[in-house]
């Protein structure tokens, strides 16, 4: 038995111990332990090391607030996640668990010198610090900042486990099983309605779980939540444990994160950790208690030190006693009973040390049957002990004046500064908080979702009022949903009702200046740091948070925000609401990446579109890249091929005989009816009017501000359909800007619109013999009015296709479409038909090359949504003589007609050497930095002319033909000539062949 | 994720379904070469920016339909949708509230 654990006690399993290890060392604790009340049993305080001061520190909770207690915990290979809250950790075998923020151990950290060194620390410190030289940031500051900082230690391997995700729809959701929460759930269960109950903890029961001596309808407390939740499973109420409500977002939509395995000794194969809920609620109500203040005094953070309620759950759900020896300081009555559980438990309590002159004299008695000494009236103005609290001073107090204060020998010190409605997720829906000035507290007010806040949750305190707030909240939301019910009553013996004072920081007796009163423990604020902060000239509560971090911790401020406020109010010389709180955002408690990515990552992170011919490129070796949503082969190596030896050998053969492509990405659209030539005509820059039916023209689409947004080979293959193609990536955004024009603009056109991108195989033909392999294959073209830039619909191959004879590459060309499942057939067609030619497929690389070498562009590479048709030398796809297209009018703007405009032009290094995509040009290599940037490579490549060939846009390109221009990288300055865009057959005599 | 009315499918479907397109009720000119160059950059890049309020324009890409919608820039709530074409409703203190 551990030395602090209580034969019998609490809803932990005595009969089955758990064994884990805690810095290499083996702890025993119990089936239904958590990481911090098992070592809470075997007398350890000690559980990390804080942020920036490396001060020891213990568990301050007994839940999920916890700032302190963060260990790293490892369940196995690629399974360690730091800034676990061992609070909330539940133990399991072989659990294997470590301290953090320590070097070389917890107990002797040699960070810990920057505790003695506080006074450099204070609010700012880093901004005022590391101001000065600017030079040093980078090279100095910086990386010693980031070598020591930093919670914890990440995970380095990738996370073996895997998430998933569910949408719930439900009636009423209750977040919160805590007295409040059981009670409307009673009551919102009535009538059929469908009611889901959620609560982060192992069990339901919130605080009564640590309350068993109070009766409810005449049955023990524990009974009594056994009942209810028999009751509510009866009618078909959803329970779910381990479950934490993160977010509360638009129209009661709730995320839930739950906890499905990190409890189990061995998880199911193939179970997933965790699952996110999305929940649309028709109502929501919020039953989620309320949280204990810290109370701020020099050494409030000495481990031993914890809030009263956090030793009372330990004592009462654990079996666990945290002292032999406890002292209380409290401002609330709610830590006397927790005084009073304790030493009816076996505890010798010190003393209780309560800050208000006056207490209940029912609490007096209390403490007087049980002989513990009593101090009303008095403050603890510092503790004692190096690892461990030994001791606290109490002193009486009148108004500010603190009077002789005396060492009292203790072993853990409970405090209690009064409890904060848990306001986050409310706060979440930007529903407004009143202050309650009675209650030193936030209340919420005005509510903008269907939603009841119900119990501590709204600053109610005591069983009985609790329960029957929540009872009218659950009937509130069943009455929302136009359901009727009845309100039920419960009748409470034993209750434990309460009230209290608030304080800012308590009054010392030492040197104020030198006090160490935290209130963000896991920042390292102390009140001395928020009054500096106002000092300084902060006056928002936005600013002196970001001053001086607090409520930035994993805790979100849980423990330290209305401490920060009570006394940014009082330096201020402000009421606290004039003062403001900081805004909640989820998630509520930290969440992992993988709940929230779910099923989103590695194959199933997004789809991936194929072609009907990838499986013949997967089977021959391709090598793929992704383009847009789709995987395309890039090229296809033979045995011993590099990319770019594969590459060059593909644009040889393409240019020397035959090139087959698999260009079935491309975005198509038809658009079909008896107003079709006149919608192009708005659309697009080019004149469709005189385009005769089996005849396609190169289309350029415009935004409405001029610049490029899209281009494609158009087909008319009769007076009213048009076969539009797109760019691969700018397929659904094409039709997306079509179908905006026609139905919002133009609704009296009678066109229509189809994406037929999938409906369509495209396979591309190139080379001086695709016309001479592919004529045997046709039937239905007369080939004597079949010339460049003509359509038809005929077979190929005895498929249905659409022909078209256009050229990406320069050499004749061919794109012929079948319906999709013929792709396949048709592919491997046309492959036998080519032996002869020996037809050499090629990828998407060689298509870029070959198209780059004439100039051709592609949107999105060469443009970049700044290009108009004249910078990029595609002036003479405009249809001037037209009256109005999408972005004529924008083409005469005097930005778009003024000079200096950067141009689409080409570059021809002069030492023969690749130029890098991306890389920015200057016209004087020798001008002091920074240097005045005129352009940069938009495409670059080896071609098949024996030297690399790229494209740039430069201000003023098209007047600087012949001169060159320099890029600066980092192995040196690259000279360059520019040329014309078109580096290969400039007249066209291979298409016309 | 808010729920949005499609005032052509009849139904309130999940946000995801749907994207934004811009400030509503800006008609393309008839003729835009009768516009000066100040009218035409007003018409291309002179938005509201409204805080409160806003007709706006969404598209339901279940149906590929774009429609019109008030929505409320501050509490990100939508007043009401409409279909394209519309006139614009006028704001009802009901429909603020
Ligand atoms: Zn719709």
């Amino acid at each position: 038995m551990s030395r602090f654990r209580i034969p019998g006690k609490g809803r932990v399993d005595h009969s089955a111990p758990v064994s884990f290890t805690f810095d290499g060392k083996t702890y025993r604790g119990l089936r239904g332990d958590t990481v911090a009340s098992a070592l809470l049993a075997n007398g350890v305080h000690l559980m990390g090391r804080s942020f920036k001061y490396h001060r020891p520190r213990g568990p301050v909770t007994a839940g999920s607030e916890e700032p302190n207690a963060l260990i790293g915990t490892s369940r196995g290979a690629g399974r360690f996640e730091p800034n676990t809250r061992a609070t909330v950790q539940e133990l399991r075998a072989g659990l294997v668990t470590e301290s953090q923020n320590k070097w070389p151990s917890l107990s002797f950290d040699i960070g810990a010198v920057n505790d003695r060194a506080y006074m450099l620390f204070s609010a700012g410190f880093y901004y005022k610090t590391f101001m000065w030289p600017k030079s040093f940031w980078d090279k100095v500051y910086e990386p010693v900042i980031r070598g020591a900082a930093g919670l914890g230690k990440s995970p380095t391997e990738v996370d073996p486990d895997h998430y998933a995700s569910r949408y719930l729809h439900t009636d009423v959701l209750i977040v919160g099983a805590g007295p409040a929460g059981i009670a409307a759930a009673l009551a919102a269960a009535q009538s059929g309605a469908d009611v889901t109950l959620v609560d982060e903890n192992a069990e339901m029961g919130g605080s009564l779980l640590s309350d068993p001596a109070v009766q409810i309808d005449g049955k023990p407390a524990w009974d009594w939540v056994d009942a209810q939740l028999g009751r509510l499973r009866a009618a078909g109420v959803r329970l779910m444990t381990r479950t934490t409500a993160i977010g509360y977002y638009h129209q009661n939509m709730v995320g839930l994160c739950q906890r499905l395995t990190d409890h189990l000794d061995n998880p199911p194969k193939g179970a997933p950790r965790e699952r996110m809920w999305r929940v649309r609620a028709g109502q929501v109500v919020l039953a989620q208690g309320a949280l204990e203040k810290p109370l701020v005094f020099d050494g409030n953070d000495r481990p031993g030190v914890m809030l009263a309620g956090a030793a009372q759950t330990y004592l009462h759900r654990y079996g666990v006693k945290v002292g032999d020896s406890p002292a209380v300081l409290t401002s609330h009555d709610s830590a006397w009973y927790a005084a009073f559980d304790l030493a009816d438990n076996g505890a010798r309590v010190a003393a209780i040390i309560d800050t208000r002159d006056v207490v209940r004299p029912d609490l007096l008695d209390g403490a007087r049957k049980r002989g513990i000494e009593v101090l009303a009236g008095h403050t603890v103005t510092t503790t004692r002990g190096r690892l461990r609290v030994k001791s606290v001073r109490a002193a009486p107090v009148r108004g500010t004046h603190v009077g002789r204060g005396r060492d009292i020998p203790c072993d853990c010190l409970l405090m209690s500064g009064g409890w904060t409605p848990s306001l986050h997720l409310f706060s979440h829906t930007k529903g407004s908080l009143a202050w309650d000035a009675d209650g030193n507290t936030f209340l919420p007010d005005r509510k903008t979702e269907e939603c009841e806040i119900a119990g501590a949750g709204r600053g109610l305190w005591g069983y009985q009022a609790v329960l029957a707030d929540g009872a009218a909240a659950g009937l509130r939301a069943l009455q929302g949903l136009g359901r009727a019910g009845h309100e039920g009553r419960f009748t409470v013996a034993n209750d434990r009702p309460g009230t209290g004072v608030s304080h800012t920081e308590l009054p010392t007796d030492g040197n104020a200046g030198k006090a160490r009163a935290f209130i963000d423990f896991q920042n390292d604020v102390t009140a001395k740091d928020i009054r500096l902060a106002v000092r300084e000239g902060m006056r928002s509560i936005e600013h002196v948070k970001r001053y001086t971090t607090n409520g930035m911790a994993t805790d979100q401020g849980k423990m330290s925000n209305i401490n920060g406020l009570m006394i940014a109010a009082d330096a201020l010389g402000k009421a606290p609401p004039q003062v403001g709180l900081t805004t909640f955002r989820p998630p509520y408690t930290p969440t992992s990446f993988g709940a929230f990515c779910g099923y989103l990552r590695g194959e199933t992170f997004q789809l991936t579109r194929k072609t009907p011919i990838d499986s013949w490129a997967e089977a021959n070796g391709a090598v793929f890249e992704p383009v847009a949503q789709w995987r395309r082969a890039w090229y296809f190596p033979k045995p011993g091929e590099d990319m770019h030896a594969a590459v060059l050998r593909e644009c040889k053969a393409t240019r020397a005989s035959l090139g087959i492509f698999d260009a079935s990405t491309l975005g198509k659209i038809e658009v079909a009816g008896p107003d079709a030539v006149e919608f192009m005509n708005r659309m697009y820059t080019n004149p469709w009017t005189k385009l005769a039916p089996g005849r396609c023209r190169y289309g350029l689409l415009l935004g409405e501000d001029g610049f490029i947004r899209d281009d494609g080979v158009i087909g008319r293959l009769s007076p009213d359909l048009f076969h539009v193609t797109t760019t691969t990536g700018g397929a659904a955004r094409v039709l997306t800007m079509m179908e905006d024009y026609l139905q919002t603009e133009w609704p009296d056109l009678d066109v229509w619109l189809t994406s037929t991108t999938e409906q369509w195989a495209t396979v591309a033909l190139n080379g001086p013999n695709a016309l001479a392999m592919l004529k045997p294959l046709v039937q239905g073209v007369d080939w004597d009015d079949f010339p460049h830039m003509s359509c038809a619909e005929c077979t190929v191959a005895g498929l249905p296709a659409r022909l078209f004879r256009l050229s990406f590459t320069g050499e004749i060309g061919f794109e012929v479409n079948v319906p999709a499942r013929h792709g396949l057939a048709l592919w491997t067609a046309l492959m036998e038909a080519g032996k002869p030619y020996d037809i050499c497929p090629y990828g998407t690389e060689t298509m870029h090359v070959l198209r780059a070498e004439k100039g051709y562009i592609i949107v999105g590479q060469d443009t970049d949504g700044t290009v108009t048709p004249a910078d990029a030398g595609l002036d003479w796809a405009v249809g001037k003589a037209k009256k109005d297209f999408v972005g004529k009018r924008s083409l005469s703007r005097p930005d778009i007609t003024a000079k200096g405009r950067k141009q689409l032009v080409g570059l021809l290094t002069e030492d023969g050497s690749p130029l890098q995509e991306g890389a920015q040009i200057v016209l004087d290599p020798n001008q002091p930095k920074p240097m005045k940037m005129v352009g940069h490579v938009t495409s670059s490549y080896q071609s098949t002319m024996g030297h690399p060939i790229a494209m740039a846009v430069i201000e003023g390109g098209f007047d600087k033909m012949g001169e060159t221009v320099f890029i600066p990288m980092p192995d040196g300055v690259r000279k360059a000539r520019v040329t014309s865009t078109v580096f290969y057959d400039p007249d066209n005599t291979r298409l016309k062949a | 994720m808010l729920l949005i009315h499609c005032p052509y499918c009849e139904d309130t479907l999940p946000e995801l379904e749907f994207t934004y397109a811009g400030e509503a009720h800006i008609a393309r000119p008839a003729d835009p070469s009768a516009l000066s160059d100040e009218e035409w950059r007003d018409f291309l890049f002179i938005r509201t920016n409204a805080r409160g309020p806003h007709y706006e324009r969404w598209r339901h890409i279940g149906c590929g339909r774009f429609f019109n919608a008030l929505r409320d820039t501050v509490s990100d709530r939508f007043l009401m949708t409409y279909k394209a074409g519309e006139a614009r409703p006028t704001l009802t203190n009901e429909a603020a509230e």
